[in-house]
Parts: C-alpha cells; structure tokens; sequence
C-alpha cells in the first residue's frame, strides 16, 4: 500500500441504472484472464466518491473502466488517456456530488495523479432505473475488455 | 421589485437538488421551493429478489451512504424474520456505524460547508505566525508551526497561481458575506487539506470488520466476519490493535481540530444563528442499540419526535403507524389512484410517475402545482427535519450527559440562548457535538468488545432463521437507521421467501421535501425565508442554509431526467439564472 506501487483495474459506475454500471460488468468478464497475475488487482468502485481517493493515489498504474458520455451513438467504445479524462471541482450542493472526476483533481492538486492512467469504457444506450446490461452493451462488453487487456499488456501487466 | 434566483447545480450520475428563491426588492428571500429533478427506482429493483441479497443493491444507491443503506435494509430484514444478532456482532455494527458518522461529518464539513464560511484566496493575506498563535491557543494539535502554516500558504497560492483554482474553483471568493480574518481563513484551509489525508487513515474499522475495500460486507443475522484470536482470516489481536489505533487517530482529529476550528470560526459568524431554523419539528428513528433493538428508547440516540420546538414533551413515533406516517405527492410528480391529496403509509406506497413541469431546458418550475420528483413524507401530517439537529436535540432533551455537557459549554462559549440551537449555525454546531458524542463512544464499545471476547463470547451471527424454510410465509420489517444526515427507514415486506414489497424514506427526502397538501413547506424551504442576500447572483448565504442540512440527493432520487430521458451530462457545472 506504501508508494504509489499498486497496479488496479477499476470498474466504475451505478449497478442500479443498467448501463451506468458497464464498468462493474466488465471486471467479471476481466477476471478469469488475469488469472495468474496476482500484481493487478481488480476493484469494484461503484459510486464511491472521496472514498476512492486513497485507492487512486497507491496507484502507479490505473485503468478505469467506466461507462462514459461522448455525445456518440450508443455501444460506441471511447477511451481516454490520462490528460484527457476530465477533472472537475465545482460548486455543490452536495457533498455526495464529489464524484469520480473531483477524486482525480484531487489526486492531481496533491501531485499524486497515476503515472499510467487510462480510460476504457462505452457510450451507454440505458441508464433509467434498473438491475442490468442493456443487449446493445451486452454485446459492446467483450471489446471494452478485449481492449483493457490490450492495454495492460503494453504496461506489461498482462 | 421582486426577482426568482435559481440554484441548479447538474454533475453527472447523482440526482441533483434545485432550488428556486423569491426574492423581495430588498434582496430578501420571501419564498423558497426544493425541487429534486430526478426520481428513484430502487424499490422495483429489490420487488421478487432474496431479502438476504437486498443489502448489496441498496448499498449501491448512494457512494457516500453505503454502509447506512447495507445496515438499514439488513435491520429491516432481521426485524420481519424476527432475528436477534450476538452481542459482538451489535458492538461492532455500532463501531461500523459511529465511524461513518465522524469520518462524514468531518469531511462534509472540511470539504464542503466550511468553504462557505471560509474565504480561502483570503487565506493567502495570512501572516503564518499569527496563524500558528491562534492554533496553539485553541488546541495541541502538533502541525502548528509558522513554517508549517507558511507551506499551507505557499501550496494554496501555487494553486492561484496556475490560473486554475482546482480545487478551490468552486467559491464565490471575495464575496462580502465573507467575515473571517485571514490567519483563520489560512487556520481552516489547512485542516481542509489535512482532512483528505486524514480520511484515509480511518476507513480501516470498515476494512477489517466489513472484510474488504472498498464496499464492505454485510450479514443477515450479525456481521460477516468470525473473530478467533488464532486465525488470519478473523477478528484476532493483531486487527484489534489496529482498530484501537484508528480509533485514536479518529477521535484526537475531532478533538484537536474539527471542535476548535468550529468554535474558532462560530463567533464571526453569530447571525446565523437567528436565521435558517426552518421548521421546528424533529423526527429521529432512533440509533445505536444496546442489547435490545426492539427498545428505541434505550439506545444513544433515542427514537422521538419533538414538535414546536417543545423539548419538555416529546413523543415517541412508532413507524408501523400507518395513520401518523405518510407520503403525500400533491406538490410531487406522481399520481395516487385515491387521489392527488392523500397520503400513503411508505409500507403501501406507489411510485406511478406524473411529470407535469415544463419541457427542459426550462427557467422555471411552476411552483403552484407539481414541481419535485421527491414526495412529501410527513408525521402526523406535519413536516419534519431529521439529522444532527435533531439527533442533538433529542439526546439534549432526554439528558443524555455528555450532549447535555457540550451543548451547555458550546452556548456559553459563543454567548448565545438556547434558541440559537434553532438556526443554521445550530445544525452546524450540532454536527460537531454529535461527532464527539459518538466518537467518544467508539473506545468505550471497543473495549466492551475486548471483554466480550475475553469472555468467550465471540458469537457474531446468529444462523438459526438463515434458511427460507424457518421463515414465515409472510412477514413485514422495518429497519432504520440515523444516517449522517438523518433518520433513514427502510420498509419490506416478505412473501414466499422473496421481497414483495420495499419501500424507502430518506433523510433528504424530509428535510428537501415540497409543499404538502395542506401547502405546509419542508425543511429547506421554510429554512431560506427572511435570510438576505448580498449579491443575489452569488447566493452565499442560501448555500450555507442548504448545506447546513447536508443533503443527500443521491438516494433521495434517481436518474431518470424530467423528460423521462437520461441524463449523463458531465459537469455542466453550476448555473444562477437571476431574472426581474
């Protein structure tokens, strides 16, 4: 946990409105091909906001996967590298609304921001209400994962 | 003249909270509508699923509030089957729960409400050495050199410097509601930035006892980890030391820097506390239980209603009252088939939606008719804060000693009546003494856990009604929790071994609810009429009113935008429309 040492795969996003939560989906499919490489772990975020900082800033490498808003059709994948990901501190009404981006400003403010971060997710078809995956992202799953192997392979990590 | 401001912030997953204000021509608010924009959609979710797996979706209804969520749906769980958990297992729930609410607290505090109080571009006027005179004088918390202060300084002006305020982009800096001196200004900045490390440091009773990090586990029936002095795997002397260390770290941060940082900014800020009250009737659910959870008045916290600020006679509610507990949609975007004018008892509620407002983008509400995705809960047809305020008032009212103790020390410091307790600054007050109220309790249960353990009572589940079988065809529960932000209550109804029915009241749908049938405001509403503004389109001041309650609109509604459309957009930040 000292240093910032940790190798993390991190699902993000809302498992109670169907597409929002790809990137949680994503890690079970991810699991089984990181069988043998105990060095990267697998994290389940949800929609932990502040509570995720501690995670981020252990991290020298750090993948996020995460269902994402690109204004492109639905199913489409989008990734983001680490100076693209957007980073916001606005004013709130809420605590609660510190999401996952004002967790990575925090980390970058404090000069703790991952050396490898990157973004691989989808733009989402449906995010009402409700307890799984849409078909048309069902079907994106196997890319955005066959894409995070990718990208663990050219950090050699898998 | 009169004027509407509007305050609707839009970030990207959680529901978001917008109220709209009436303004006089003196700049003073004359009416003041809470709407949440979004609605929720759990209950449908849990409807045919196992009432043991419930906890893990309704933890995911919030990323601050898991945990209380997890407890609340697992009590209401063991109150329908009826379960009684080991002692152990209760210790260490209450030790799960006392540590959310200082780490909440502190960090709502610090992170959020604070910074509407605190001037922090101000801060970088500060001369350090005054800064480490007055901490020094307030506390013996060890950073409190000049050079530590100056490092602080220099950080914070390397973040104006960048041309980006990051962090500190979300302020109305300068605004000349602004009263503190700079060296406090610098005081509390540092805090803030401590805080962010702080936090991470006392997660660690969630991690050991919950078993993992993040999102803990729970248990039906006690709590999931075994204790067993000789196993990696349980609860053994090793982890208990390292409770007992983050139990330290939680309660000298409290006493050391969040209570004399609150009482070292309070005095400048005195007129808050004749202002914000809202509406003078409290409601708490009730929380940490001795060893009997079916008697609410036992328990630190004790379940009561207090009406017309009338400390003397309060009343304890029972939440299987179906005639004094109610939801009510007359001003709320849903239909009832008896009609838009009754109220529903939570455990017979319908969620049939009835979108009336305008087509996004909009300016404004129509405030006469339907304008929330949030119903109106009420007890005995009157509206009621839930939360610190509340929970302080409560424990204050039954003599609970050492809330009586800080109370008392607190109006005295600050040199104001008892009525001040009613006001913004009361509720914000009222949040740090009941930090330290239940974070000194935190040694006290892990001791009695150490000699429960000694005892050789280390029992932390209790199995035998685990299995559907030994369950009752039909069974209703209610489980509650005093979440950070108030009285939560979860309400299920099993059939068959599955969840046929579950219902939730939050504590944000109390205290942001609308207008009722009887036009009656909520909380917030009636809280932000008579405060003036000094520059209406930067509202300061109705911020710190709103953020004095600490909403949470996360789980207070859901998703699904007004149009019945999504509404994934990322941060579009925050707008104030002014308008004559």
């Amino acid at each position: 946990m000292t240093g910032k040492n940790r190798s993390v795969i991190l699902g993000l996003g809302n498992v109670l409105n169907r597409d929002e939560g790809l990137g949680i989906f994503c890690l079970d499919l991810l699991r089984p091909r990181l069988a043998a490489r105990d060095a990267v772990e697998c994290l389940d975020g949800g929609v932990l906001g502040m509570a995720l900082l501690p995670i981020v800033e252990s991290c020298g490498h750090l993948l996020l996967l995460d269902a994402v808003d690109a204004g492109k059709p639905p199913g489409t994948m989008v990734e983001l590298s680490r100076e693209e990901i957007p980073r916001f501190a606005r004013l709130k009404l809420s605590w609660h609304q510190l999401g996952f981006q004002e967790v990575l400003e925090f980390a970058a403010a404090r000069g703790n921001l991952p050396e490898h971060l990157h973004l691989v997710g989808a733009q989402p078809f449906d995010i009402m209400s409700g307890y799984g995956l849409s078909s048309m992202i069902e079907s994106a799953l196997p890319n955005i994962v066959d894409r995070a192997v990718e990208i663990l392979r050219e950090w050699s990590l898998a | 003249m009169s004027q509407r401001i509007v305050i609707d912030p839009i970030t990207r997953i959680e529901g978001h909270l917008r109220i709209e204000a009436a303004l006089d021509a003196n700049s003073t608010i004359t009416d003041a509508y809470s709407s949440g924009t979004m609605v929720r959609g759990l209950e449908t979710i849990l409807k045919g699923r196992d009432p043991r797996d419930a906890w893990a979706f309704a933890q995911r209804a919030c990323g601050v509030c898991t945990t209380v969520h997890a407890f609340t749906s697992i009590r209401a769980v063991e109150d329908a089957l009826g379960i009684k958990i080991p002692k152990a297992a209760n210790l260490i729930r209450n030790m799960m729960i006392a540590q959310q609410y200082v780490h909440d607290h502190v960090m709502h505090f610090y992170v959020l409400h604070a910074l509407d109080f605190v001037d922090v571009v101000s801060a970088l006027k500060a001369d350090p050495a005054k800064t480490s005179d007055i901490q020094q004088s307030i506390s013996a918390w060890p950073n409190s050199s000049p050079g530590y202060f100056a490092d602080v300084r220099k950080k914070v002006q390397a973040i104006v410097d960048s041309g980006q305020l990051s962090l500190f982009s979300h302020g109305y800096w300068g605004h000349p509601a602004y009263k503190l001196p700079p060296e406090i200004n610098l005081l509390a900045v540092a805090h803030y930035l401590e805080c962010i490390d702080w936090q991470s440091q006392v997660t660690k009773i969630h991690t050991i006892f919950g078993g993992k990090n993040p999102h803990p586990n729970f248990l039906v029936g006690g709590v999931p980890l075994p204790i067993a002095m000789d196993n990696d795997q349980a609860l053994n002397a090793e982890k208990l030391s390292v409770i007992a260390d983050s139990i330290k770290k939680i309660t000298d941060f409290v006493d050391m820097v969040y209570i004399p940082d609150l009482l070292a900014v309070a005095p400048f800020y005195l007129e808050y506390a004749g202002l914000g009250e809202g509406i003078g009737n409290f409601l708490t659910w009730g929380e940490f239980p001795g060893d009997d959870i079916a008697d609410p008045s036992k328990f630190v916290v004790p379940r009561a209603v207090i009406l017309n600020r009338d400390l003397k006679n309060f009343i304890i509610p029972d939440p299987r009252d179906f005639e004094k507990m109610k939801e009510y949609i007359a001003h709320s975007w849903y239909a009832y088939k008896q009609g838009d004018d009754a109220g529903l008892y939570p455990g017979k509620g319908e969620t049939i939606f009835n979108y009336t407002g305008p087509q996004p983008p909009y300016e404004h509400l129509n405030v006469e008719g339907k304008y929330t995705w949030l119903k109106a809960p009420r007890w005995n047809d009157r509206p009621m804060e839930v939360g610190p305020l509340a929970r302080v008032l409560v424990m204050y009212a039954s003599g609970q000693a050492a809330t009586v103790g800080l109370v008392n020390a607190v109006l005295e410091k600050l040199g104001a009546p008892a009525s001040a307790l009613f006001s913004t600054l009361g509720r914000t007050a009222a949040r740090g003494i009941e930090t330290k109220v239940i974070g000194d309790l935190l040694p006290k249960w892990f001791d009695e856990l150490v000699a429960e353990i000694k005892a050789g009572n280390t029992a932390t589940f209790e199995g035998s009604k685990w299995e559907p079988h030994t369950w009752p065809n039909r069974a209703e529960g209610f489980g509650f929790a005093e979440a950070p932000r108030g009285a939560l209550g979860h309400w299920v109804v099993i059939k068959g071994g599955k969840i046929e029915n579950y219902q939730l009241v939050v504590p944000t749908t109390w205290n942001a609810s609308p207008r009722d049938h009887n036009n009656q405001p909520g909380p917030y509403e009636a809280s932000l009429v008579g405060t003036k503004l000094a520059v209406p389109d930067q509202p300061l001041e109705i911020l710190r009113t709103i953020h004095s309650f600490d909403p949470c609109m996360a789980c207070a509604i859901h998703m699904v935008d007004a149009d019945g459309r999504s509404v994934a957009r990322v941060g579009s930040g925050f707008n104030v429309v002014v308008e004559p």
